[in-house]
């Protein structure tokens, strides 16, 4: 996956987790946690998913990679690299 | 073999295996009894529908609201507001002797109310809800200080702390005569600052809509299915062993049947860790009426009431505690159409050391007895609906026990909660009741929590 199409899978994610959510508007810089309302309950969800739809396992130390759609899209590009968008 | 093995199909159960499917589990949910609930299912009586134990579901938040465990639960279940079908509630009242307290699940309610009916205590009810907004549930210190000792700093008024403990402490303590700030701190938010609301078609619409989303996600459950004991070796659990006979192997085990319950289950020798068991259990009546209530002038949700000014919250002495009681009407809520029947409900403290002893014979006459003084209690309180009563029905501290299995028909469990929710054992775990959060909107909580705890990370 390239990074346009991870950042495509963690919106798609996020409104799976929060479908009442705009996600639209999403300022890819600022941390999900400021313009989102996530709880730790959240995040734990998008590693789950993560580890659902590609079987990608992420260790619990490096949830914080995961605070905003930059740092995450970063994390990820590396780990998805062979992964192919469906 | 089973990744994940949930014992009991109640709310805290159901939800835990929504959670554990959802991310492709082999779960599976064993469940005692004939139907799913727990402390909260339903039935059919002579025609009607009922539901074992539904007042109202607390945490009610609008619909868009992304705090709070409502919103918190419908994200982690991937369900929408709109699945459970909420009604806010009419409005209800707190009734003390002299004093009436209304409120809704608007806060400023009840700021006015307390305004008018305790003035001077006014100011001193803003600090204490600055500093309820400000508690952190996450922050288990806070669990162990005492609520009444908080409160007696907090407002001057005694009345006033006695009014305010009356529906938490129905709705939510497991301890007699006081609270932990943490719980009181939780129940306070959940029922005056957020708020109370039903379905229009009641408990079975939210454990229909759990038990779909379970088994659409590929869940299995089985009922009738109760686990006699849990099979030990080297400190983890193997498996289950039904009660009858049969043998199922699981990687873990999540149990919501209760700490010391679950303990016994165990057959690895070791001395059950002894834990004051719950005392406090309930008697409710149930009257269906050939009107709604309001047309008896009656449109409360629910009517807290308390005949003196001192609130006892613990076990009667009495088969049922006359002096106090939780009256509910269904159909007083924000519906779109109206219910079928009128029903009320009341909810007294009863003593299970008395209704467990009385033979068949006694127990049914027994029952008549107290419903009868119970509604007469009641009636003290919210207009006389006794001459428009068309069916009855009752239940007892043992109709508990019997349905949940839950020592002496502790509605919310022992007093001293497993919040970690761990065990002896490095793969048995406990949710719900007894794992630290009670009521429905709360023991979903729970069920979730304890999945994503324990049961999702490795
Ligand atoms: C009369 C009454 C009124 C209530 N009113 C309200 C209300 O208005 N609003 C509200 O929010 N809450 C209310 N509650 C509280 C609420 O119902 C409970 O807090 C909640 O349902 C607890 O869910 P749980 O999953 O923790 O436990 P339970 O519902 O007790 O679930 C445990 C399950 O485990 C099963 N089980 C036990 N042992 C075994 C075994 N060995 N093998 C297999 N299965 C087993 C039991 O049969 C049961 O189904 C009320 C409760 C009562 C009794």
């Amino acid at each position: 996956m390239t990074a346009a199409e991870i950042r495509e899978e963690i919106l798609d994610i996020l409104e799976a987790i929060a479908p009442d959510e705009d996600l639209s508007n999403i300022d890819d810089s600022v941390n999900f946690r400021d313009q989102l309302e996530l709880d730790s309950m959240d995040f734990l969800d998008i590693v789950m998913e993560l580890r659902k739809r590609h079987r990608i396992q992420i260790p619990e130390d490096d949830y914080i990679e995961l605070a905003s759609m930059n740092s995450t899209v970063a994390f990820l590009e590396p780990l998805m690299k062979d992964i192919q968008k469906v | 073999m089973y990744d994940t093995i949930i014992i009991g199909a109640g709310m805290s159960g159901l939800a835990a295996g929504i959670r554990l499917a959802y991310f492709d589990q082999r779960v599976l949910v064993l469940e005692r009894h004939f139907t799913i609930g727990g402390l909260n299912s339903f039935y059919r009586l002579r025609g009607r529908d009922y539901d074992v134990g539904l007042h109202a579901l607390t945490n009610i938040t609008p619909k868009g609201s992304k705090r709070g465990p409502l919103a918190r639960l419908l994200r982690q279940l991937r369900l929408s507001w709109d699945d459970l079908q909420i009604s806010p509630q009419l409005g209800s009242d707190i009734v003390f002797p002299g004093v009436r307290l209304s409120f809704d699940n608007d806060l400023d309610l009840l700021r006015e109310e307390v305004a008018r009916e305790f003035p001077l205590q006014i100011d001193r009810f803003d600090r204490l809800i600055a500093e309820i907004v400000e508690y952190d549930d996450l922050d288990e210190s806070h669990q162990q200080i005492s609520a009444r000792e908080r409160l007696a700093e907090a407002l001057t008024d005694p009345l006033l702390v006695e009014m305010l403990f009356c529906p938490l402490m129905f709705y939510g303590s497991a301890r007699e005569h006081d609270m932990d700030w943490g719980q009181f701190s939780i129940m306070f938010r959940s029922i005056f600052m957020e708020g109370l609301g039903r379905p229009h078609a009641g408990v079975r619409l939210i454990l229909k809509q759990l038990v779909r989303r379970y088994r659409g996600l590929g869940g299995e459950l089985k009922l009738r299915a109760g686990v006699q004991r849990l099979a030990v070796e080297d400190g983890r659990v193997t498996g289950v062993v039904l009660e009858n006979g049969e043998e199922v192997a699981a990687r873990r085990i999540l149990s919501s049947a209760g700490w010391s319950e679950t303990m016994r289950m165990c057959d690895d020798g070791a001395p059950v860790v002894s834990r004051v068991p719950g005392r406090l259990s309930f008697c409710e009546t149930i009257a269906s009426l050939d009107v709604e209530p309001h047309t008896l002038g009656h449109n409360r949700t629910i009517t807290f009431f308390n005949d003196s000014e001192k609130f006892d919250w613990s076990r009667p002495e009495l088969p049922c505690d006359l002096r106090s009681g939780v009256i509910c009407s269904p159909n007083n809520f924000q519906y779109g159409k109206p219910l079928d029947d009128g029903t009320i409900r009341i909810t007294a403290l009863a003593n299970f050391d008395y209704w467990r002893h009385l033979d068949e014979h006694d127990y049914r006459l027994e029952k008549l007895r107290w419903y009868d003084s119970i509604t007469a209690s009641a009636v003290r309180f919210v207009p006389d609906y006794r001459h428009r009563v068309v069916d009855t029905d009752m239940f007892t501290p043992t109709t508990i026990v019997r349905f949940t299995g839950h020592e002496n028909g502790a509605v919310y469990g022992s007093p001293e909660k497993q919040f970690d929710g761990r065990t002896h054992l490095e793969n048995l775990f406990v949710c719900g009741t007894d794992q630290g959060f009670v009521g429905i909107i709360g023991s979903i909580v729970s069920g979730i929590s304890m999945a994503n705890q324990h049961c999702l990370r490795e």
